[in-house]
């Protein structure tokens, strides 16, 4: 097991896989991304309530649910990080935050700008809203301690500890946030039935979910790549390679 | 001779740093006095109406306690980092989670119990009714030890930075958010008349679930900051 | 070597940021054999001890105590590992004799009397004075009491002397043989010459 966790996470192995397979990621991901968009955006009907708005799930429903799924990913790395110290785990766990940050602050501001034609207003303190900003706060936490460290292995397992910490806690908070929420402001705006959704809906609901997965795939290897470089930059690796 | 037993040298890093604590008073006092300080300044910032004031007050109690609890955190390991106690204790022959708590347990007796005290005064000067305050030294006595064990994490993770304390509460501020919520919900739902065991049970398992795993991954990152 | 070998390094390599301090490191230390490393500043010294010590993390290899590696061992080696570094590990808010109880309490405790060994280093009046009024070194000699508070075998010691005048060195130099021959170990660095200690002594120089 541990050899086979080993060759796979060489990081000359990795750099040489991840690089192969990068162009089918983007192909596959510009295919969802594409039917996706069509789907959500032409094909799919107005909704009976709020017309054509509620369109923004197709980017802020896949966004919050990579938001979560990130996480969940970088602190899956972090056990690895702190019980097999796998070089990988570290690369993957921190090229995650940057990304998975981005999909939080992007489910913010698609949430938000939902908000506005529902609402009336830029910004509620929505269960669902909130506990996303407390999410991007942990991100925050995760880039800010890594980037303080100057030792980056050490970094990295500084963050592994606080990516586990965070996993922990997240659940915890969403649950003290949708209590909070129930209390302070009656029953939550819901923002669509998941029972009675359309297929027409779902479809590229779907598609888009996938395609930011994809995506996430194919920014982390591009992120892995050039973190390994620069780790690396002094191995036999890296030089061989750039004497080419 | 034989070495001590667990218990026995979990009671004697606890007493140790409770020593150093009561010969170095500004430990106590600055929190405290941080503490008392952000609540004086609410009612000059939105204004003396005593309606307005009680509804608020375990908002403003409970958000000047995590920020005073954060101000106080750097001091658990700050002194034992600097002066290389903690690669002695880090050493020791003792598991190292065990002695994590003993430390955040004399933390907690110095930084938490002041507020406990005070708090009733301070729950009086905002007009919180009788029916509440007794909740808001419940929810203090319980979750003012989260606050100190799941900042322990915090502080051990950010120790050996030069501008650790910056960082930390970005680090543990978000991490506070469950306990302020009940904190303040229970206070707030006992003003009201309503009961109130819901919220005191969810903080007691949060102390729970803090105690038990906290340690571990204090005792883990103070390694980390150590290498 | 006929003694039984106790601390052993096998493969160890150490890398800070982009330069290899050291590696393929290979040796063993028997029992009443001492290690004194050598080297330039920023060869890698501190960290080698630091690396014996379990505080810092190998970039390879492994170092082993009785043939088990020392991070699985953990509070079992540790209870026979006694460690000075640069920092004195002393609180200043408290007394001398308050230092060393804490020092017992984390560790075995030898059967010595406790004023003895303030007796020994030289500081016997000072058993209830704030470590804050030491000088520094009264504070180093306080620190290297901590190696005979507690029955550790493996001493490890960077820079010990720092800060001693010539009659305590001279004073731990016969400290340190004492312990070699019964059977302890020593890895330590030092900028002072030790030779006269006449003992087992491997050195290992860093720097080349």
């Amino acid at each position: 097991m541990y050899l086979w966790f080993n060759k796979l996470g060489s990081p000359p192995h990795f750099y040489r896989i991840a690089g192969k397979w990068m162009p089918w990621l983007a192909s596959i991901f510009l295919v969802l991304l594409l039917t996706g968009l069509y789907g959500g955006l032409v094909l799919a009907p107005p909704d009976y309530q709020q017309g054509d708005s509620y369109r923004i799930i197709f980017i802020h429903v896949p966004s919050a649910w990579m938001s979560l799924f990130i996480y969940v990913v970088m602190a899956f790395c972090g056990v690895v990080t702190v019980v097999w110290r796998m070089k990988l785990a570290e690369v993957i766990l921190i090229s995650s935050a940057p990304i998975g940050a981005s999909f939080t602050f992007l489910a913010l501001v698609t949430g938000s700008l939902w908000g506005k034609p529902m609402w009336g207003t830029w910004w509620v303190w929505d269960a669902r809203l909130t506990s996303e900003l407390i999410l991007l706060f942990l991100y925050l936490g995760v880039i800010g301690l890594h980037g303080a460290i100057e030792d980056k292995r050490v970094a990295a397992r500084a963050v592994a500890i606080l990516a586990i910490v965070g996993v922990v806690n997240i659940p915890i908070i969403h649950y003290s946030v949708e209590w909070w929420n129930s209390l302070h402001q009656g029953p939550t705006v819901t923002k669509f039935d998941k029972p009675s959704i359309h297929w027409s809906m779902l479809l590229p609901l779907l598609l888009m979910a996938l395609a930011f997965q994809v995506y996430y795939v194919l920014a982390l290897f591009q992120r892995c790549r050039a973190e390994l470089l620069l780790r690396e930059r002094n191995s036999k690796w890296v030089q061989e390679l750039s004497g080419e | 001779m034989n070495r001590l037993s667990l218990s026995q040298a979990f009671i004697y890093l606890l007493r140790r740093d409770l020593t150093l604590a009561v010969r170095n008073r500004a430990e106590f006092a600055n929190p405290l006095l941080f503490f008392i300080l952000v609540i004086t300044l609410f009612p000059l910032a939105v204004g003396a109406v005593p309606e307005l004031l009680a509804r608020i007050a375990p908002g403003i109690i409970w958000v000047a306690a995590l920020l005073a609890a954060m101000l106080s955190l750097d001091s658990i390991f700050r002194s034992d980092f600097d002066d290389g106690s903690l690669e002695q204790l880090l050493m020791s022959a003792h598991p190292m989670p065990v002695l994590v708590l003993a430390k955040v347990a004399a933390h907690w007796l110095v930084t938490g119990i002041p507020l406990l005290l005070v708090s009733p005064l301070l729950a009086e000067m905002l007009g919180m009714p009788q029916a509440a305050q007794g909740i808001l030294l419940l929810t203090i006595l319980i979750g003012t030890p989260i606050l100190s064990l799941v900042g322990s994490i915090g502080v051990a993770l950010t120790v050996g930075l030069p501008k650790g304390g910056i960082i930390l509460s970005l680090l543990v501020l978000p991490l506070y958010v469950p306990v302020l919520i009940f904190a303040s919900g229970a206070i707030e739902g006992a003003a009201g008349g309503l009961d109130v065991s819901a919220q005191i049970y969810m903080l007691l398992a949060f102390l729970f679930l803090s105690i038990s795993l906290s340690p571990l991954a204090t005792a883990a990152a103070l390694r980390m900051s150590m290498s | 070597m006929s003694e039984p070998v106790l601390l052993q390094i096998e493969n160890l390599a150490c890398i800070r940021d982009d330069t290899v301090l050291f590696e393929h490191l290979n040796l063993s230390l028997a029992e009443g054999q001492m290690l004194l490393v050598e080297g330039s500043n920023g060869s890698g010294k501190t960290s080698l001890l630091r690396i014996l010590t379990g505080l810092k993390m190998a970039d390879e290899g492994n170092v082993y105590w009785r043939g088990k590696a020392i991070d699985q061992l953990a509070g079992e080696y540790y209870e026979q590992v006694g460690y000075v570094g640069h920092h004195d590990g002393i609180k200043r808010g408290l007394t001398c004799l308050e230092n060393l109880r804490l020092v017992q309490a984390m560790g075995k405790p030898t059967e010595l009397d406790l004023d003895t060994v303030l007796d020994r280093v030289n500081l016997y009046r000072y058993g209830d004075t704030l470590v804050a009024s030491l000088s520094a070194g009264q504070k180093r000699r306080l620190a290297l009491a901590r190696l005979i508070v507690t029955e550790s075998l493996l001493w490890i010691l960077d820079e010990p002397f720092t800060s001693l005048d010539k009659k305590s060195m001279g004073y731990f130099e016969s400290l340190f043989a004492q312990h070699l021959q019964q059977q302890g170990i020593i890895v330590m660095t030092s900028h002072h010459d030790i030779s006269m200690l006449g003992c087992d002594l491997q050195r290992l120089n860093l720097s080349t």
